[in-house]
């Protein structure tokens, strides 16, 4: 062998092994296409697809898109809305879909990652080319996906219960902006308990923080009370001993807790352990779903409260049928929280503004959409407002052992106020 | 007057009760990382072992042996013990035995067994949190006087801390084991002319760090919550605290642990969670900066 | 050698440019470095926007953000054996320089009329700021923000790296360190939100000077944009990396106490390749912003702080090709099996992590694939002995043949000599 083919050898390869390296991620991604369930072929077919125009409304379907995190920290939370809405769209389907046609359904992975969640939605609103959407469940993956609605002229139906401050043409709400969650609640504790001092607590971000910003003005200017604390956490921190001492000293008549995530657990945990309980302290939250009081255990929160709009023993028949339903979906020990119940609604909501619209068209669909109502909901009654929140009731829910809260109170029909005067 | 002492007697607790979770977490850390020079990032999920086993035990006395459900947790914390001990061995057999000349690496491949672990936990448990059902014993509060409450599980984890320090001390510095291992710290190439078998010293040093994670896995269950990310949340603070208080030196550990838990619980009195916890952690950093070695840091000849 | 079955290549029948270059290439690592620069250019350039439509293309350039930090990281851990678990620090700081000011453009009066205080951003209004905090003041100049984008970052990784490294904090403790700065930024931004706009981020962000960064048109531009500054960063990590200082920072990788004893300043030239790394990061962050639209603090945390670190051990530690191809590989692999298969994912990234770590120290980059190849050949042929003769040479010649660099690794326990 003579010396320069040896060389040639050597050669070949070191600049082989970067073309291959090169190739490998080529071909990962070549074959990448759309991805979700319905990936369909290459992208030069839907790139003709895109060409005849409306390519998710044929004679027999029409396509929607979910976008939750399926993956990831939130995939906890998130599971819950993804098997609700499903379960509507099944329950459409097999009642014959809208306007005579089927809904198929392209679900994208937000992997609880915002970034993420911005690319799946314009991957559904561009390339797949969606009627509309349902996800996203925190306020950061919403605030993240809205600027690629806003500029595609899409819709999405957001479930989850938030902070307000917002309101988009393209965007319908289905859980309860603040005013809505936090004012009656107040109202209650504060005559029921004959409430004068909080003390407000809550995981450090923008839900809880405007939360208790509102919480605050109402104590303040409505009821004639006083605030003698307001504290923020880590989110995921897990000593609160200080934070119970603060609560013990103050001797608050209520506590507001707005706190999330695991922190949950360990709040719960070590407010029985030192003592504070139901029988000598009242609490009321608006953070605890039957999904967290799961991991809380029943027996650590037993008899606080909670201010949700829907809770699963609700007593109507709607609720009933909704939760016979679920579990014969997703299994008897399944537990069914407020976002979930609001993510039902969602696909609901949406059939009934495109019957009124007999469009697709997204322009069409939100004109038609405010003064829709749902008699149907597991919650009761509800019904759009212009400002694309919902008209629902709050409740008061107090914990039991089993894990599930029994309704005490049930406000009248709340409209919704997402830019509340006076309370900002 | 009485009620602000009362508050104080109780503030004092917390940060004993602080002290003894930070404790707890950093000594398997510190055996791991001060003994070996390995950097375990799957420390948390060892926690996280102990956390399961804890739940999967309160569920197996729950249905099937009634006569347990009083005692299980402490069943819990030695199975625990030995189940998190044993998957530390093969670890170490498996993964860290062979990057112990390249320490920052075990810190990358240890990583990579988080999410792995991680993965397996939410595979087998779902992504959801559980709630193991703690014994009423454990979840009352003791009461010296009327306005005083000390909460049991606070003073559970404090036992268990001092309990566990007190058996690594022993083991360190009263056994044959503790002489080898202590021998391996030192200078491991002499110690291994000396007869001693120092592949053997690492793997039950490795083994006996995760042991004492798990243990405090189930500790944790009385305080805090158990998913399949749980333990990696506690990771930073449990580095910090082995590092603060100077690698190789149990003594550091426990003033550190003391020393942070401490600041933190008097900030946090004084300012909300989040500032404190900046604050704490800021000074931590700036104290290292001004003293690397760390608090009690042992001079080692190399 | 003559008397063989199959015929030996004969290099005679090359031509002889071609085969004089090669043989340059061969003895030459900057000949060879600048064949792979061209590939790489290439792929970029060229083939990726040709074979990608926009939202792809989009997401590649969102991938090669991170090759930034990835170079960064070769430049600092690789080559200088410092490891840092906080790049996202920089990444974030970087980034949101850029979505300061790109907010600032998005809330001017007209558009923020409903506000109780027009003109300041959405976020900020929300958390009763009624003026704009000072710290903002300069970023309302694009000017500023260029210059803040480098700087900012740069100036607390120069604070940072002195302080430690002047003490001879290394190795471990060091990455311990910065893991908890990470911590600390993350908690500050979300715990500031009436100033950060909290764990929301900075959102909706939409003109660079009147320019529109949302429209497919921009998104081209950004994209060769980001590529251009890549290259040009590849470009000076390289001639550092063929300076005498690139191969003094190996050195101290491999031997800290020799350079030291050696009279050179080891402490000013880590600081040095911990400000470049941070630097780097931060203009990857700046153009993530640009190109993904916002900014927000799940990128200054721990997790993806150590992700950056897996991207650039995966490609290769050392190797700055290997450290890009790296990120886009991991990247790549995420979106598609956390897509097709979620439940997955984290095992194969796990598993695929410990196992580079274990098998391929030097990643990707590091794999011979000439020697894996002409083992497996070799194995074969020694089913018949009189084949096994005429088989290419055995892998004993020629090319750097990785080693297990015990070097950066070791030092990490020794790191401090108190």
């Amino acid at each position: 062998m003579s010396p320069a083919s040896t060389q040639k050898t050597f050669t070949t390869h070191s600049v082989a092994r970067g073309l291959i390296l090169a190739g490998t991620f080529l071909l990962l991604a070549c074959s990448k296409s759309g991805g979700g369930d319905t990936a369909s072929a290459a992208p030069a077919d839907k790139a003709t697809a895109a060409s005849m125009g409306s390519p998710t409304v044929t004679a027999t379907e029409v396509t929607v898109g979910q976008l939750h995190s399926a993956t990831g920290t939130m995939a906890i939370s998130e599971t819950g809305s993804i098997e609700a809405e499903r379960l509507a769209i099944d329950q459409i389907n097999d009642a014959g879909g809208v306007l005579g046609r089927k809904i198929k359904i392209i679900q994208e992975d937000g992997a609880s990652d915002w970034p993420t969640f911005a690319e799946k939605a314009k991957l559904l609103l561009e390339q797949d080319k969606v009627v509309c959407v349902f996800g996203c469940w925190t306020s950061a993956s919403r605030k993240a996906v809205l600027p690629v609605f806003e500029k595609d002229n899409g819709l999405l139906y957001y479930p989850t219960f938030y902070e307000g401050l917002e309101q988009s043409k393209n965007v319908f709400y289905t859980g309860q902006e603040a005013t809505q969650q936090i004012l009656a609640g107040l109202d209650w504790i504060a005559k029921t308990k004959n409430a004068k001092t909080f003390y407000l607590i809550g995981s450090d971000y923008i839900w809880p923080r405007t939360s208790n910003k509102i919480a605050r003005k109402h104590i303040e200017n409505v009821l004639h009370g006083t605030v003698v604390g307001e504290e923020y956490y880590p989110l995921g921190h897990t000593q609160f001993g200080s934070l119970i001492n603060k609560i013990k000293a103050q001797k608050p008549d209520v506590v507001y807790a707005i706190v999330v995530g695991g922190s949950n657990v360990s709040f719960y945990k070590q407010l029985k352990a030192a003592g504070v309980t139901a029988e000598n302290q009242t609490l009321l939250t608006i953070s605890v779903t039957e999904d967290e009081l799961l991991g809380i255990g029943g027996e650590n929160m037993v008899g606080f409260y909670a201010a949700m709009k829907y809770f699963q023993s609700l007593d109507n028949d709607n609720n009933k049928k909704f939760v016979a339903a679920f579990k014969a979906k997703y299994g008897d020990k399944s537990v069914i929280g407020d976002v979930t119940q609001a993510a039902y609604l969602g696909p609901w909501l949406w059939k009934a503004a495109v019957e009124k619209a007999n469009s697709f068209d997204v322009d069409k669909v939100v004109d038609a959409s405010p003064g829709i109502e749902l008699t149907t909901a597991p919650e009761g009654y509800v019904k759009i407002h212009p400002n694309h929140h919902l008209w629902s009731r709050l409740r008061i829910g107090q914990a039991q052992l089993d894990g599930q809260y029994k309704v005490l109170y049930e406000s009248d029909l709340i409209e919704p106020n997402p830019f509340p005067k006076g309370y900002q | 007057m009485h009620v602000s002492l009362a508050i104080w007697a109780m503030q004092a607790f917390t940060g004993l009760s602080n002290f003894s979770v930070l404790l707890l977490l950093a000594l398997g850390l510190a055996i791991i990382f001060g003994q070996m020079g390995v950097i375990n990032m799957a420390h948390g999920e060892f926690l996280t072992v102990g956390a399961y086993t804890t739940y999967v035990l309160s569920q197996v006395s729950e249905r099937w042996a009634p006569w347990l459900e009083k005692t299980y947790f402490l069943v819990a914390v030695v199975v625990a013990f030995f189940l998190a001990g044993g998957l530390g061995l093969l670890v170490e057999h498996v993964l860290v035995r062979r990057l112990y000349r390249r320490p920052l690496d075990t810190l990358l491949a240890t990583w990579g067994l988080s999410l792995v672990m991680q993965q397996a936990f939410r595979s087998t448990f779902g992504a959801r949190e559980v709630s193991a059902t703690l014994p009423d014993w454990l979840m009352g509060s003791l009461k010296p006087t009327p306005s005083i409450d000390i909460p049991i599980n606070g003073l559970v984890v404090l036992g268990l801390a001092i309990a566990l320090t007190g058996g690594v001390a022993f083991i360190l510095l009263r056994t044959r084991f503790g002489v080898d291992v202590r021998a391996t710290v030192q200078n491991r190439a002499m110690a291994s002319a000396a007869g001693i078998n120092t592949g053997r010293v690492d793997r039950l040093t490795f083994g006996l760090g995760c042991g004492l994670a798990g243990i405090a896995g189930a500790a944790f269950t009385t305080i805090g919550s158990t998913g399949p990310t749980s333990g990696s949340s506690y990771i930073v603070d449990a580095f910090l605290v082995v590092v603060f208080g100077g690698a190789q030196s149990l003594i550091g550990t426990i003033g550190s642990a003391f020393s942070i838990a401490q600041l933190q619980a008097t900030t946090e009195f004084f300012m909300t969670g989040s500032m404190a916890k900046v604050l704490t952690l800021s000074t931590v950093i700036l104290i290292l900066m001004m003293r690397p070695q760390g608090l009690f840091a042992l001079k080692v000849r190399r | 050698m003559t008397a063989s079955v199959t015929p030996a290549p004969k290099p005679a029948a090359r031509p002889p440019m071609l085969a004089r270059f090669t043989t340059q290439l061969t003895v030459d690592r900057r000949a060879r470095q600048n064949v792979y620069f061209v590939i790489l250019a290439l792929v970029l350039l060229v083939v990726f926007p040709l074979f990608f439509d926009i939202f792809r293309l989009n997401l590649v350039g969102k991938y090669l953000t991170y090759g930034f930090v990835a170079l960064g990281l070769v430049m600092c851990w690789g080559q200088a054996g410092i490891l840092s678990l906080g790049q996202g620090v920089f990444f974030g700081l970087g980034g949101y320089c850029m979505a300061m000011f790109l907010k600032l453009e998005a809330s001017d009066v007209k558009s923020t009329s409903i506000q109780s205080t027009p003109g300041i951003p959405d976020f900020m209004d929300w958390n009763q700021l009624t003026s704009l905090p000072t710290f903002w003041i300069p970023f309302k100049s694009l000017f500023c923000t260029l210059v803040a984008i480098p700087l900012v970052p740069g100036l607390l990784a120069l604070v940072l790296g002195l302080a430690m490294f002047k003490r001879r904090v290394g190795g471990v403790y060091f990455a311990i360190i910065t893991q908890a700065v990470a911590a600390i930024l993350s908690i500050l931004i979300i715990g500031q939100q009436g100033y950060t706009g909290g764990v929301n981020g900075i959102t909706d962000l939409k003109t660079l000077e009147g320019w529109d960064i949302r429209t497919d048109t921009a998104k081209y531009v950004l994209y060769f944009v980001n590529v251009g500054l890549l290259l040009g960063a590849a470009a000076v990590a390289f001639s550092i990396d063929r300076s005498k200082l690139g191969r003094i920072l190996v050195a101290i990788r491999d031997r800290e106490e020799r350079v030291l004893f050696t009279g050179y300043d080891v402490a000013s030239m880590k600081t040095f390749a911990f400000v470049l790394a941070s630097v780097y990061a931060a203009i990857g962050g700046a153009m993530f912003t640009l190109q993904v639209g916002f900014m927000s603090p799940s990128f200054v945390g721990i997790v993806p702080s150590i992700e950056m670190v897996i991207a650039a051990a995966v490609g290769g530690r050392t190797s700055l090709f290997g450290a890009i191809y790296g990120t886009l590989l991991v990247n790549f692999a995420k979106t598609y099996f956390s897509e097709s298969f979620p439940e997955l994912w984290l095992f194969v990234i796990g598993s695929l992590f410990m196992g580079v770590v274990l098998v391929l120290p030097n990643g990707l980059a590091g794999v011979d694939l000439r020697k894996a190849v002409l083992t497996m050949i070799v194995r074969f042929s020694r089913r018949g002995t009189s084949r096994r003769r005429n088989a290419p040479p055995a892998p004993v010649v020629v090319g750097p043949v990785p080693e297990a660099p015990d070097g950066h690794g070791s030092k990490g326990a020794e790191a401090l000599h108190s």
